[in-house]
């Protein structure tokens, strides 16, 4: 009776498949712990990495093993999706397969801002399209959060329609999309054209004002 | 020159923020991120990013570059002179007066109650005698 053992160390045919992300592969747990609300929200999606093979079998003792690079809301969803796409790839599923190790992958610099190119391919009502989109923001998973939100209200594609090709961290010069090009500026500066006047908190909040409220500066 | 914009979002200006965990803070704008959202820095806090809803700009804009490190931006807050400036301004001052008077205890209370009598007895002494003075 042979004892499967998985261990770290014996990691054979490393393959990346696709969602391959160009920042580091490295999983760093971020490890300030005083973040103020702000830059580190709460992410409705999560990326995680998932690595995983086919079991072994008789004829194959070290089937290939391969990792994905994924965005899910949880780790449940994130396994799903990972054999949804090797299956769609290699001929293996959940049912032959296991999943080796799932970690979240966390931002490595979450204060610096950074410009993500988002290569995405969704369903839309008529059939699948390419879309390559571009997003300015501190954190690849806000950049991904932005995505899903615009795809929604832009193009009217739910979550479950997105695949999400590719995604990267375009330095300024490479950008295309005039929206993010415009804030490459060193020396930026604009006013805040209409100012909304809101009571600090929710409790404090009421229907009637006493005065009419100075919306300018 | 009559613009219609005074207070700018650019590096370096502070703000003050007026919604969330961070309400009463001044922070300084780091680096804009987009149309909505800014980098901001403060001594006591880690760099995050901030929506502008959130925010309340101010007159006062200090020098720094872009992004600057900790040490840059406490330096450079320091020769601007934010937080003396803050204090001396009609907002500051209004601020500190609300804190105060939210923060008094009922013998606090009771010694303002009596300093306003006193005084709203000095108004009308010294009114009194101007009415004399006018009618003779």
């Amino acid at each position: 009776m042979e004892t499967r053992t998985v261990s770290a160390a014996r990691v054979y045919d490393y393959i990346n498949v696709a969602c391959v992300d160009h920042e580091s592969a490295r999983n760093v747990v971020c490890g300030a712990a005083l973040f103020v609300s702000g830059s580190m929200g709460n992410f409705r999606f999560h990326q995680y990495q998932v690595v995983g093979r086919a079991l072994p079998t008789e004829t194959e003792e070290h089937p290939k093993i391969y990792r994905m690079k994924l965005w899910a809301t949880n780790e449940v969803r994130a396994k799903s999706k990972f054999w949804y796409f090797l299956r769609k790839l290699k001929k293996v599923k959940k049912s032959n397969g296991q999943v080796l190790a799932i970690n979240e992958i966390f931002e490595r610099k979450p204060t610096k801002i950074k410009n993500y190119g988002v290569w995405l391919r969704y369903q839309s009502r008529t059939g699948y399209h390419n879309m390559y989109k571009e997003y300015r923001d501190t954190t690849l998973n806000g950049a991904v959060e932005q995505m899903y939100n615009e795809m929604a209200s832009r193009h009217r594609v739910r979550q479950h329609c997105i695949q999400i090709i590719k995604t990267a961290t375009i330095p300024s010069k490479l950008c295309k999309r005039e929206s993010t090009k415009q804030f490459h500026d060193s020396k930026i500066k604009f006013p805040l054209v209409f100012k909304k006047v809101r009571p600090p908190s929710r409790k404090l909040k009421t229907t009637y004002k006493a005065s009419r409220p100075n919306l300018f500066k | 020159m009559l613009q219609p914009f005074k207070r700018y979002v650019e590096i370096g200006r502070v703000a003050f923020v007026t919604y969330g965990k961070e309400y009463g803070r001044l922070v300084v704008i780091v680096d804009v991120i987009d149309q909505n959202r800014a980098l901001v820095d403060s001594p006591e806090m880690v760099r995050g990013q901030i929506n502008f809803k959130r925010l309340s700009l101010t007159d006062i804009k200090i020098d720094i570059p872009r992004v600057p490190k900790k040490k840059t931006l406490i330096d450079a807050m320091e020769t601007a002179d934010v937080k003396n400036k803050w204090e001396n301004s009609s907002w500051g001052r209004k601020l500190i007066v609300q804190k105060r008077r939210a923060s008094l205890n009922d013998f606090d209370r009771f010694k303002v109650m009596l300093a306003k009598i006193k005084r709203g007895g000095a108004i009308r002494q010294e009114l009194a005698k101007l009415k004399k003075a006018d009618v003779a």
